[in-house]
């Protein structure tokens, strides 16, 4: 079997090097000359035309999986990679699937996963937030997704919110922080929604943005671990430091013991000042918070629509215009300042509609780049002529071996006792607190959810995480048990069609001709042996069992070379990256 | 020869002004134990027995106290040291007991498991704001810089145990390196290396269909490929290449496997061994079962003490004869003793409960002296008698012995202040380090 692997790759190798990397490549671009789809387009092929950079269109397949992965989270089925390869291509082809995914009710499970990273939902440590309160948050987020909420709106309900913890969603956003004191709520607003590291920032800078956020209050209720966030002008309430709000350290602050005087308010207005040194006065009537928001969500504010844009954008694409996309200051440019400006002021024109921002992006040739080409000039990447390989993230990771195999994995939170556990068959992307985990997503660098740091998520490869996938009892079972690995290779099927049914299921397009020959060189995948006859005549039960378990044994055996075949699809780059 | 205990040490002349003052305070370690440039204790195996295993029935057998204290086990045994007497159902670390010595002041008072071996296996209590690592991903931080070994800097024979015993704030990156599987099977079969039913040529075959199906890396050159095969070759190493062999316990002689035991604490000393011999830096084995014996804890007493016995023996016998007992720690303790006064009342019919007011720890090599015991419990082993000796002390000292600053700084990923240990303070409790057997 070695030998006669290397033995085709060895003829293909000397007789067709130029035809095997040429089929190679056809399987991964679309030849044709590139027209811009919209004005994303034009900008872009303006900079790479300037650099001769000449990109190239993705195929069709890989466009296919591109979306099913950015929009949905998830990998498409079998069934629907057959659906739109054999569509015949035409201008809209794309665009229409762009609409058909972007209305399924997964985006708002997975993009609700990328704004939980970021916005902290996470019931344990080092957040704290408690089951039910994580649960609101995501409820909360996840609803706004759904129902296309203008981001402006989303922003503000969280940034001027107020109620309990496990009935107001969007106030866990100040609960999620563990550095509780005005600095520290300051510095995760503007990594949150100016994309900024005001930690960085001078003092003084820091110290403005600070004076917005002096007078929340944090208050435990009479429920366990219930919680109200509000405005607190008079400080009845203050936090110890960094304690975790609804815990034991929280201590309330008599003003004034024993007196039956009312605290003194202060009514005269005090000056403030943002973070762009506009002068401002704040007064006893109005909540700071709001007073912030009213500067923040503008679309002249140079932080709010800049920090969103560029956030999505490189959820797409891989890498910020700006980039790292929560590092924006005056020395990190932009790599293309008219493409950033352009989307910033198209965003806000259009009403804040995060939908509408991504099925942009997602239209554009732009973002239907090949991965394949280009790949070795300089500037490359950060002037997006190519679209650059990403490890899929933890979540979609399993999630797609599950989809794939037919099973399922354990999603627990060891804290609080009793433990959570989660539904079999909830996706992993679609689990709503960072708390509830698996050793696996573990091991493939989920987010940590404790700073909203868009570097948290660790989706570099790793040697563990190669054991796992080649050799873990985990991976293995599930290639063994599947009930969908093993219905794709039925011995109903030709051998040329399981191949097929695998490399649809895993890879999201068809084997090339020379793949499928290479697959049936492989053990006795080509003649398989044949089932073990039924023995003639009446059969006691006991030899039909026994009958029975020789037809098991041998299919079994048949079926080791399809497990090793599917076993090594999906460890290669082509499955496990974003391409 | 006598136990040492603080009285009579000082009485000895062994513990001078500055001694004193270290066990007073830890937090002068680093001043009065300059740190020394080439540490002694290069591999530590911990012997978890999580559960707690009674005190009384094993390292601090309590003669004369009765069948209220004693239970089916009334009888001590001599070792091979003057002096040192242990329970009855440990002949084979009573001829090694030179090599060891017994810490019977063990104490910190917490009756709970989970805060319990927290405590035990981060030197930190719960009542602190971060969740620390553990004592091994302590080690995998800073040992494993300079560690390039195959096999994971931190390893934990077989199972983990779970919450209180992994990489705290540290993150995944710092977690244990499981094996699973059981290394007195047939097929030790070892998480990620050794797979269940898929034989080595089989393995073989596998890799070499990987490489022919890989037409997207064949389309591109990318840099980020490029790692991908980098690290997956390092995985091989361990699934095909050398790091594998140290987990093929059939290249050992069939005798010395024989002398650890056939039963998997046995193999897993051995497979521990190995490990050293590779360069590890930190090995747990948490005891297979447990030691949380409520209930029928004689039986159970009588069936896994013979074990522990046969397995540590051996484990001590063959570091010692390989000359790497003087470079390897081992120490082997539970998160807490048990109750002293048996409870022959139903439920429990003879049971002992959790128990962290004096309890009992071994500790070897590294830079241990044997043939020592620190402390001691009261007559009934109910309270610290003499030194009492606390997580920190423990902890601090085989951290002194490894060459960690027990004062240094974790990465914390917000840059918390965060130490290895605790400063002792009034809620810090230290009886100071084990100077008296380094």
């Amino acid at each position: 079997m070695k030998k006669s692997i290397w033995f085709i790759l060895a003829i293909l190798m000397a007789v067709l090097p130029a035809n095997a990397m040429e089929e190679s490549t056809a399987v991964f671009e679309r030849e044709g000359e590139l027209q811009p789809a919209n004005q994303i387009d034009r900008i872009v092929f303006k900079k790479l035309a300037s650099l001769n950079i000449e990109p190239v269109l993705c195929s069709d397949a890989v466009f296919l999986r591109r979306a099913y992965l950015d929009i949905l989270g998830k990998i498409p089925t079998a069934e629907e990679v057959r659906r739109f390869i054999n569509t015949p291509y035409s201008k809209n082809k794309r665009s229409e699937l762009i609409d058909e995914l972007l209305a399924r009710p997964e985006f708002a499970d997975y993009w609700s996963m990328r704004w939980a990273d970021i916005l902290r939902v996470k019931a344990e440590f080092p957040i704290n937030l408690w089951p039910n309160a994580a649960q609101a948050y995501h409820h909360w987020v996840h609803t706004a997704i759904a129902e296309d909420m203008p981001y402006d709106q989303m922003v503000r309900e969280m940034l001027t919110a107020s109620g309990s913890n496990f009935r107001v969603g969007p106030v866990n956003f100040y609960r999620a922080i563990q550095n509780k004191t005005p600095e520290g709520i300051a510095t995760v607003v503007a990594l949150t929604f100016m994309g900024a590291r005001a930690e960085e920032w001078p003092k003084e800078q820091l110290a403005n943005l600070s004076a917005f956020f002096s007078q929340i209050g944090y208050k435990p209720t009479n429920e366990w671990k219930e919680e109200y966030v509000f405005w607190d002008p008079l400080g009845t309430t203050k936090t110890e430091g960094n304690s975790a709000p609804g815990s034991a350290k929280i201590t309330t602050v008599v003003v004034e013991k024993n007196t039956n005087q009312p605290p003194q308010i202060n009514r005269e207005p005090q000056p403030a000042f943002f973070p762009d040194g506009t002068a401002v006065e704040l007064t006893p009537d109005r909540d700071p918070r709001e007073v912030f928001a009213d500067w923040l969500i503008t679309p002249e504010n140079p932080w709010f629509c800049r920090s969103l844009v560029n956030r999505t954008w490189a959820w797409l694409l891989g890498r910020g215009i700006i980039h790292e996309p929560d590092d924006i200051r005056e020395d990190n440019p932009p790599s293309n300042p008219e493409l950033l400006v352009w989307l910033e002021q198209d965003f806000a024109a259009n009403k804040y509609d995060m939908k509408r921002l991504i099925r942009q992006i997602l239209n554009s040739r732009t973002y239907q780049l090949s991965s394949v080409s280009n790949t070795e000039q300089p500037q490359t990447f950060e002037q997006f002529g190519a679209y650059p390989l990403r490890r899929l993230e933890a979540e979609v990771l399993i999630d797609a071996v599950n989809a794939i195999t037919g099973s399922s994995d354990l999603y627990t939170s060891a804290i609080p006792e009793p433990f959570t556990y989660i539904p079999k068959d909830q996706a992993a992307v679609a689990i709503a607190d960072g708390s509830i985990t698996s050793p696996f997503l573990a091991l493939f660098g989920r987010s940590a959810r404790a700073t909203g740091m868009w570097n948290e998520r660790d989706n570099q490869t790793s040697a563990p995480q190669w054991r796992h996938m080649l050799n873990s009892g985990h991976i293995q079972e599930k290639l063994e048990k599947g009930p969908n690995l093993r219905e794709m290779t039925l011995r109903k099927y030709k051998p040329e069609q399981i191949v097929e049914n695998l490399y649809l299921s895993i890879l999201s397009r068809p084997p090339t001709p020379a793949e499928t020959e290479t697959m049936l060189t492989y053990g006795n995948t080509a003649n398989p042996k044949p089932p073990p006859k039924r023995p003639g005549g009446h059969l006691t039960p006991k030899e039909k069992k026994a009958y029975w378990q020789r037809y098991k044994a041998a299919d079994d055996e048949r079926m080791k070379d399809w497990i090793d075949i599917a076993w090594a699809l999906i460890n290669s780059p082509e499955f496990l990256y974003r391409h | 020869m006598k136990p040492i205990t603080r009285r009579n040490m000082l009485a000895q002349g062994l513990c001078g002004a500055g001694g004193l003052m270290l066990s007073n305070r830890l937090q002068a370690a680093p001043a009065a134990l300059a740190m020394t440039d080439h540490a002694k204790a290069k591999s530590v195996i911990q012997v978890f027995l999580w559960g707690g295993m009674s005190h009384n029935d094993t390292w601090d057998p309590k003669p004369g106290t009765g069948r209220a204290y004693m239970g089916d086990f009334p009888d001590v045994l001599k070792t091979n040291v003057d002096g040192i007497q242990i329970g009855q159902l440990f002949p084979k670390l009573a001829k090694q007991a030179d090599k060891y010595s017994l810490i019977r002041s063990m104490t910190h008072g917490i009756n709970g498991h989970e805060t319990a071996a927290y405590y035990m296996q981060t030197g930190h209590t719960r009542d602190e704001r971060l969740a620390y690592p553990s004592i091994g991903a302590v080690f995998s931080h800073f040992k494993g810089q300079n560690y390039n070994g195959l096999i994971p800097p931190y390893v934990v024979l077989t199972e983990p145990q779970g919450r209180f015993s992994e990489e705290g704030f540290m993150g995944p990156k710092y977690k244990p390196f499981a094996t699973g599987g059981d290394p007195n099977a047939a097929r030790f079969e070892v998480e990620g290396v050794v797979a269940k039913g898929i034989s080595d040529e089989r393995q073989i075959a596998r890799r070499e269909l990987l490489a022919t199906t890989d037409s997207l890396g064949r389309a591109l050159v990318s840099p980020v490929l490029d790692h991908a095969y980098f690290s997956k070759e390092k995985a091989y190493e361990l699934i095909l290449g050398a790091g594998k062999k140290v987990f093929d316990l059939s290249e050992e002689d069939k005798k010395l496997r024989d002398s650890y035991g056939r039963h998997k604490f046995g193999q897993e000393c051995l497979v521990a061994r190995r490990l050293v011999e590779a360069g590890v830096p930190y090995i747990v084995i948490n005891y297979p079962g447990g030691w949380d014996t409520h209930k029928g804890h004689f039986a159970r007493m009588r069936q896994q003490c013979p074990q522990l016995d046969q397995g540590l023996a051996a484990l001590l016998e063959d570091l010692s004869q390989r000359g790497l007992l003087d470079s390897t720690l081992v120490w082997c303790c539970g998160e807490f003793g048990r109750g002293p006064k048996i409870d022959w009342q139903p439920p429990w019919n003879g049971g002992r409960n959790h128990y962290g007011a004096v309890f009992s720890a071994l500790v070897a090599g590294g830079g241990f002296r044997g043939g020592q015991v620190v402390g001691s419990s009261t007559e009934k082993a109910e309270e610290v008698n003499e030194r009492p000796v606390y997580p920190v002390d423990l902890l601090g000292s085989i951290y002194h012995l490894a060459g960690i600053d027990p004062a240094g700084q974790l990465p914390h990923p917000l840059g918390l202040e965060a130490r290895v240990l605790p400063e002792v303070s009034g809620t810090v409790k230290s009886g100071g380090l084990l100077t008296e057997i380094m």
